[in-house]
């Protein structure tokens, strides 16, 4: 299974981001959610999500082997990354994120929480291993 | 303090000081947040008879304790001064992002005073904060500086900013932000520009507190999935608040020329489906918000974007100016956006021009030579911008339509549309008892959203006024909480989502554990504190400030509501009831007894001195 994204239908709420935040973090935080939205305003007036698609590239990068793969899900092993930052400026996706208080790379780990609650049907499950998760 | 970003800045501008301090526990627990810090401080610390433009004067941005936190459309943050516009109290709220962010770098509330020798603004990054100068961005447009401090500072920064409209003092510029959220109303820009402040930017990253993190998320989540199960969700993301531009020309409250409504025009030309289909581009929301109520729209003609039309512009500049076509009244609303000024205040203002100008009251050699007709949209072009630059009869305009009427005089107060000096919102109210007396008792003048009672007028029958100043008391109990909290009316208002949810969600976050009663008391105390404030500042304040202009009386000359009016008589029993429930005397005034009941004994002491008591 795979996150779905379609932008179009995204109105920039960050709803995911809080409930991702309050989810891993159990704070009331977005700037601490591995998922956000880049707002292009005022033209053309759109949204575009970020967020991981379990491509693996940065598991192929990671010079300290943090980065693993369980059940497609690529995750970062806190005890071997030294939050070096290769991952966040080489992700293909700019998926990947920091925060000042937090000692590793912020990442998606695919528990669907935002999901559920995205009002504009912007995220969802896909079963089609062929489609792309991030456009 | 749970829920609190737990600092106020202070930012001295004539000595370029800015000082933080600890928000003090008892003010917050008096007074929540937002419009409730507002009035305690206005009426507390500003000096009586202060000038609203001079440096004396104060600008305050309050935020509430669900400001910023997950909970639906928990997105406000709110202006607050001395308008001068209409000389009283303002408050005036706008959604976006800013709110959340102030909450992430740690402040509740930030007080401007005294006034910049030169253009400057505010930079905020969590426990920096700088005066900063702002001499690139000055003369430049709102949408257009918000554009380019995102270029120079970074995407991440909220920005607060006024347009040219605000630098020269037009007395109904607005503040703008996330490129079309506005403090829109009495002013707020116009105080901006006095103090040489163009913008303030803001980026936070901390956590806010929360008492008790599980109950919130647990409350939050089901109010979220209440509404997005609500029949009317679907379409209220879809058509936001234009969907009321149906319910208004069905129902017959679109203010048609002016509040005039002599005709029956269909405006086929600005209906939410049509606009939706030829210029719809996106549905933006603010902070967690599931209803995404604005349209983001792009105009062929004009080649221009815009968050907007909303209901109330496509009703002011489409109905009461007359221009017929969607993209005219959305290059409007765009002339206003970048200017930075009120889009009620300034059509309602043009409208009231252009029946001067019909009327012969005014003429060509007024108007620098523009036909001023009804309908006529490169009039209505060329008169915005000289508004904003304070041009020729532009100049007179910026003055709003009270000022301007009381210097033409020839009867034209009659259909000055304004109550307290604030332009009308785009009810035509001559069947809607209700929503006049709302516009009436409004605390800032003649704005909807103080209390929004159309429905209730509708079911309860046009024609009586049974039962409606009671109505009106308790919308403007729950209304103003919201503004306190810091969240938006629109979940409790369009989905009816039960206040009793708001008081669950307040208690998760804040751990004040209060009733919706003990709530309900503040929110009185804080009413009565502003209606107090214009007694203070308003020399002959008292019912003739609650009365609204003669038109109403008039009775409806054509369409669905033709024949109704509203008497003097039925006008003044309304106020008489509502005045007894607010435990005012039979002039407006605060009863010695309401405001000892309301633990404001010392606003007694000081309206006895000025024996209004």
């Amino acid at each position: 299974m795979k996150l779905e994204v379609d932008s179009a239908k995204c109105t920039g709420c960050s709803i995911c981001q809080l409930i991702c935040a309050l989810h891993h973090f159990k704070e009331n935080n977005p700037k601490k959610a591995a998922i956000r939205i880049a707002k292009k305003f005022p033209a053309p007036g759109l949204f575009e999500i970020r967020v991981c698609n379990q491509c693996g590239y940065c598991e192929d990068i990671c010079p300290q082997e943090a980065i693993y793969e369980e059940d497609e899900v690529y995750k970062i092993n806190r005890e071997k990354c030294t939050n070096c930052g290769i991952c966040v400026d080489e992700c293909p996706n700019n998926a990947l994120f920091t925060h000042r208080e937090v000692d590793v790379p912020i990442k998606c780990d695919l528990c669907g929480e935002c999901i559920e609650y995205c009002p504009s049907g912007a995220l969802s499950w896909s079963k089609d291993e062929k489609k792309e998760a991030v456009k | 303090m749970n829920g609190y970003g737990g600092k106020i800045i202070r930012i001295n501008l004539s000595e370029g000081k800015v000082e933080k301090s600890d928000l003090d526990q008892k003010f917050a627990k008096e007074y929540i947040g937002g419009r409730g810090f507002i009035a305690k401080i206005l009426y507390d610390k500003l000096p009586s008879g202060v000038d609203p433009l001079g440096p004396e004067n104060k600008l305050i941005m309050a935020t509430g304790p669900l400001s910023g936190v997950f909970w639906p459309s928990a997105a406000k943050v709110v202006f607050g001064t001395k308008s001068p516009l209409t000389g009283g109290y303002a408050d005036s709220n706008m959604g976006g992002f800013l709110m959340a962010e102030m909450k992430y770098a740690g402040y509740d509330m930030i007080i401007f005073e005294g006034k910049a020798e030169n253009p400057c603004y505010i930079f905020i990054d969590n426990d920096l904060v700088e005066i900063r100068d702002a001499s690139k961005y000055w003369g430049k447009g709102a949408l257009d500086v918000e554009k380019e401090m995102k270029e120079d500072l970074g995407e991440e920064f909220q920005i607060a900013t006024i347009g040219p409209a605000g630098e020269n003092l037009v007395k109904y510029a607005n503040i703008s932000h996330d490129f079309g959220r506005q403090a829109g109303r009495c002013g707020m820009g116009a105080v901006f520009g006095s103090k040489k402040l163009k913008a303030i930017a803001v980026r936070g990253t901390k956590s806010i507190k929360i008492n008790n993190i599980e109950e919130l998320v647990n409350i939050s989540k089901s109010a979220l999935r209440y509404i997005m199960n609500h029949d009317y969700f679907k379409r209220f993301k879809i058509y936001g608040t234009t969907d009321s531009t149906n319910l208004s020309l069905e129902t017959g409250f679109f203010p048609t020329k002016n509040f005039r409504l002599d005709q029956d025009e269909k405006f086929k030309g600005l209906r939410p489906e049509f606009m939706r289909e030829k210029i719809w581009v996106s549905d933006k929301a603010c902070f967690a918000c599931p209803l995404s109520c604005a349209n983001y729209t792009y105009s062929k003609k004009y080649n221009v974007f815009v968050d907007g039309p909303e209901y109330e512009t496509i009703a002011m500049f489409g109905g009461s100016c007359f221009l017929k076509d969607i993209e005219d009244v959305q290059y409007a609303n765009y002339l206003c956006d970048n200017y930075g000024m009120d889009i009620i205040s300034t059509a309602g203002t043009i409208a009231f021009a252009m029946e001067c100008y019909e009327k012969g009251i005014i003429n060509k050699k007024d108007t620098d030579g523009i036909e001023l007709k009804f309908g006529n949209f490169d009039a209505v072009v060329k008169i915005i911008k000289k508004i904003a630059y304070k041009e020729g009869i532009g100049e007179f305009l910026s003055e709003g339509c009270r000022n301007m009427s009381e210097k033409i005089g020839k009867g034209s107060g009659k259909f000055a549309m304004h109550i307290k000096g604030l332009e009308s919102s785009a009810h035509e109210c001559r069947g809607l008892p209700a929503m006049l007396l709302s516009y009436m008792t409004s605390d800032i003048g003649a704005q909807h959203t103080r209390s929004w009672t159309i429905m209730h007028d509708l079911k309860l029958g046009r024609n009586s006024i049974e039962g409606r100043a009671e109505l009106v008391k308790e919308l403007q109990t729950v209304r103003p909480l919201m503004e306190m909290f810091g969240v938006c009316r629109f979940p409790w208002l369009e989905m009816k989502l039960d206040f009793e949810n708001y008081v669950k969600a307040f208690n998760s976050v804040t751990g004040f554990n209060y009733s919706k009663d003990k709530l309900f008391k503040i929110s009185e105390r804080v009413w009565t504190l502003t209606r107090a404030f214009w007694v203070r500042e308003v020399k002959d304040f008292g019912r003739n400030y609650d009365l609204p202009p003669e038109r109403v009386y008039e009775p409806v000359p054509a369409g669905v509501t033709k024949g109704m009016h509203l008497t003097k008589d039925k006008v003044n029993q309304c106020l008489d009831e509502y005045y007894e429930l607010r435990g005012w005397n039979s002039n407006g005034i605060p009863t010695e007894a309401k405001l000892k009941e309301l633990s404001l004994k010392y606003v007694a002491e000081d309206l006895k001195k000025l024996g209004k008591i």
